[in-house]
């Protein structure tokens, strides 16, 4: 337990003394330079209820992510029992009931396409959310923060203990902060892999050293990249390498709500005195407290800032202060633009506005991607053909005359059991149909979940024989429940 | 330069000394990871040099630590490929051709196997899509000279046409009109007779006459009707495909100089596996019998 806290469980809540803090923002405006090396920040630890907010999100995120590999889910004998399969081998994506082939990857599409708007919708209610609570940036570089305060103890204690000459004790901490954070690393890229072959088999085989060395070499990667950017770079990620810091700026307006400090309520800020005079100054007793829970090494109190990802953990810092000092919460807090520009010209606030022409738009756009898609997915057919048409020779004359054109068809067959087709054409005259290897052309067998090939030739008797090309279509019907595809392509013939 | 330092007065930056249109350039350093990066290179090439061939020497060259070598590499991939193929080949080289067939993994690995010795040998004269040009067959159409059955077509692949095999398989059509075997005006009556047979336009009166000179001169390998003759390797001569040409002006030569294609035999430039494949890619691709 660092000093301020010891004093908080202590003294009584008006009587408090409240730790004033030596910090300086590490990125304050004036001190913002191209070059500089980066300055090491030292996040205290904050106590409140974002501070849970953001407990309860961590559990559940890496929940999600470290166990949903292990979901099973029965698909019958001839496909996997995974939930969540990425399968390249077979080239199948697998969620729950619904089951992807490669070339139904627009689904993919529309699933980004509502990521984006989902993303943009939060944004305009309430600012960066996604960096500050769920972003797997925020959420590594948390668990690290989290790790080290607990081996080398709160942000006074790190400090103390890197500027102090190298001891058994400061190697012991040191070594011990850096093998668990590998640690969460591995765990990091090994929960990666699993999403791409049967868990449990892999789990065995990584073990065994029998997996292959792509996963391996997955698992050293990923380990490498989580260590590195949660533990070394961390605020860096987000202050240099995202671009999603330049792109949310345009979509915040001044209805949403944003972590921001009301100056005009905190200003004049000065020390806390006993018994003091709250009339003639503002909130803030200047104790610095914001400043030093801030991952991102701001001082919210200078406003808006590119840095600032939304964490709030401010917010708990100075609440926390707030009522040891029995002044009203919310001096920095969730607030619209609005509010601030109300509040200074003497109006009243008023709630924030959810309905607004930004808002609406985005989750009417959601909507209909969404219901697009499911409208695809429930009519999704579970048979398609591809058609190739041979372009050398483009068509073979017959001795008797007659025109002769070949295909490739094939056919996908996305169910789990095996089916016979048909196949016929329509909208060329008099032609005849053949497909090698086959007794007629009934009966086509299709294997479960497979895709066959086979040969077709179509042939038209001299008299019919288009001038150039003609347009017709293929129709490939199920022989047991009559589903049909049809698909259309061309018949060639010479130029007469 | 070092005596020349000079300092940018807002950042106080050392330049570099350079001036372009008034704008100086700072001497910022290089950012640290940068260096990193550059440093990592550098270990990397030098954990190369040692690991890996690298260093050419007056005859040779370092072997590096490993013996890696890519052309063993790819000695030892089509080794692999081979040996991986050989369990195919093994049982082509003994099955018939009716057995290959009748076995889809074999069908399938003759196909693909055949298309590509196809590809290598048979394209020059045949075209990629086997289509054929003038004089050279076309292997999709259901019109065979000799014979259009894969053993047919295997046959004619080990010994050739007109070949230096001795079991080629040969037959000649006489010059009729080079050779003085025919006059001028029987040539053209026998090829408006032609004409007629295989449906096209034609001078009726001179076809009349023109059957009576293919019955004397020409029905004996073309056959009564022109139906043509396998065994004789005589093409069908009442059909709409032409080797070298079906209209009268070719024709005319034809009957004039006669015809002497000539395909090589396989049997000493290909292994037996890869001309099964061949007869039965030749065979698949649609014409045939
Ligand atoms: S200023 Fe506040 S909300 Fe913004 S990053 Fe820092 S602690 Fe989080
Ligand atoms: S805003 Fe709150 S936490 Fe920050 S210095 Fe002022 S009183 Fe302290």
């Amino acid at each position: 337990m660092d000093q301020a806290s010891q004093a908080a469980s202590q003294a009584s809540v008006s009587s408090a003394k409240v730790e004033t803090i030596d910090v300086d923002a590490v990125n304050k405006k004036e001190e913002r330079s191209l070059y500089k090396a980066r300055v090491k920040i030292y996040p205290k630890r904050a106590k409140g209820v974002f501070r849970k907010l953001k407990w309860l999100v961590m559990a559940a995120t890496l929940a999600v992510y470290y166990l949903a590999p292990w979901i099973r889910w029965d698909r019958g004998p001839n496909a996997p029992d995974q939930a969540i399969l990425i399968d390249f081998p077979a080239r199948r994506f697998y969620f729950f009931f619904i089951e992807i082939w490669p070339e139904e990857v627009y689904y993919l599409t529309g699933l980004l396409i509502i990521a984006a708007l989902g993303l943009f919708l939060v944004t305009s209610l309430a600012g960066r959310v996604w960096c500050g609570y769920t972003c797997p940036q925020t959420v590594w570089t948390d668990l690290f923060i989290w790790v080290e305060r607990l081996v080398e103890g709160d942000r006074s204690a790190r400090i103390r203990l890197d500027k102090a000459p190298l001891s058994v004790n400061k190697i012991a901490r040191k070594t011990t902060k850096h093998v668990l954070w590998i640690l969460i690393g591995m765990a990091t890229g090994g929960a990666w892999i699993f999403y791409f072959a049967d868990a449990p088999t892999l789990l065995v085989d990584l073990f065994t050293f029998q997996a292959p060395i792509v996963a391996y070499s997955t698992v050293a990667i990923l380990a490498g990249c989580t260590y590195v950017f949660g533990g070394m770079m961390r605020e860096q990620v987000c202050t240099y390498m995202c671009p999603w810091p330049r792109i949310q700026g345009a979509l915040v307006d001044e209805e949403s709500l944003i972590v921001s400090y009301k100056d005009d309520r905190g200003e004049p800020r000065a020390p806390f005195r006993k018994n003091m005079d709250w009339d003639t100054r503002g909130d803030c007793i200047d104790c610095n407290q914001c400043v030093a829970v801030c991952p991102m090494g701001i001082d919210i109190r200078d406003g808006q800032q590119l840095e600032c990802i939304h964490c709030a953990l401010c917010i708990d810092a100075c609440d926390e202060v707030m009522t040891r000092i029995n002044r009203p919460l919310n001096l920095i807090s969730y607030d619209t633009y609005v509010n601030h520009e109300r509040r200074a010209a003497g109006r009243p606030e008023q709630k924030p506005r959810i309905f607004r022409a930004r808002t609406v738009i985005y989750a009417a756009l959601i909507a209909i991607v969404g219901l697009i898609m499911l409208a695809a997915l429930i009519t999704r057919s579970t048979l398609d053909i591809n058609i190739l048409h041979d372009r050398n020779p483009l068509f073979v004359k017959l001795s008797d005359g007659g025109i002769r054109n070949g295909y490739t068809i094939k056919i996908l067959n996305k169910q789990h059991e095996i089916r016979r087709f048909e196949i016929a054409i329509e909208g060329l005259e008099n032609a005849l149909i053949s497909v090698v290897g086959q007794e007629g052309t009934s009966g086509l067998t299709v294997p479960a979940d497979r895709l066959a090939q086979f040969r077709v030739f179509v042939s038209v008797p001299a008299a019919n024989a288009p001038d150039g090309r003609e347009d017709f279509n293929f129709v490939v019907t199920d022989l047991a429940d009559g589903n049909r595809a049809i698909n259309d392509t061309v018949f060639r013939g010479p130029e007469q | 330069m070092a005596h020349n330092v000079e300092k940018d007065d807002v950042t106080g930056i050392e330049t570099t000394g350079h001036e372009w249109d008034g704008i100086k350039e700072l001497n910022n350093p290089l950012p640290r990871w940068w260096l990193w990066t550059f440093y990592a290179c550098i270990v990397w090439a030098i954990g190369y040099w040692v690991v890996y061939p690298t260093w050419p020497l007056i005859s040779s060259h370092t072997k590096g630590m490993i013996g890696y070598s890519s052309r063993q590499d790819v000695v030892d991939k089509i080794a692999e490929a081979k040996a991986a193929q050989a369990q195919y080949l093994d049982r082509i080289e003994v099955a018939s051709l009716a057995d290959i067939r009748a076995d889809t993994e074999l069908l399938n690995f003759s196909l693909a196997g055949g298309k590509s010795a196809f590809a290598v040998n048979c394209s020059q004269c045949h075209g990629q899509g086997a289509q054929g040009f003038v004089g050279y067959p076309n292997l999709n159409d259901d019109d065979w000279i000799w014979g259009g059955t894969p053993e047919e077509i295997s046959a004619t692949i080990h010994y050739g046409i007109r070949s230096a095999h001795e079991d080629t398989r040969f037959s000649v059509m006489p010059a009729f009109g080079k050779d003085g075997l025919l006059e001028r005006q029987q040539i053209n009556q026998v090829v408006e007779y032609v004409l007629k047979i295989s449906g096209q336009e034609h001078d009726e009166a001179a076809a009349s006459e023109g059957q009576t000179v293919f019955a004397e001169q020409c029905s004996s390998c073309h056959g009564d009707t022109g139906q043509g003759l396998h065994d004789l390797g005589a093409p069908r001569l009442s059909d709409a495909i032409w080797l070298y040409g079906g209209d009268r002006q070719a024709l005319r030569e034809t009957v004039t100089n006669a015809r002497f294609g000539v395909m090589p035999d396989w049997t000493n430039r290909l292994d037996e596996a890869t001309i099964k494949q061949l007869a039965i890619y030749v065979h698949s691709l649609g014409g045939g019998e």
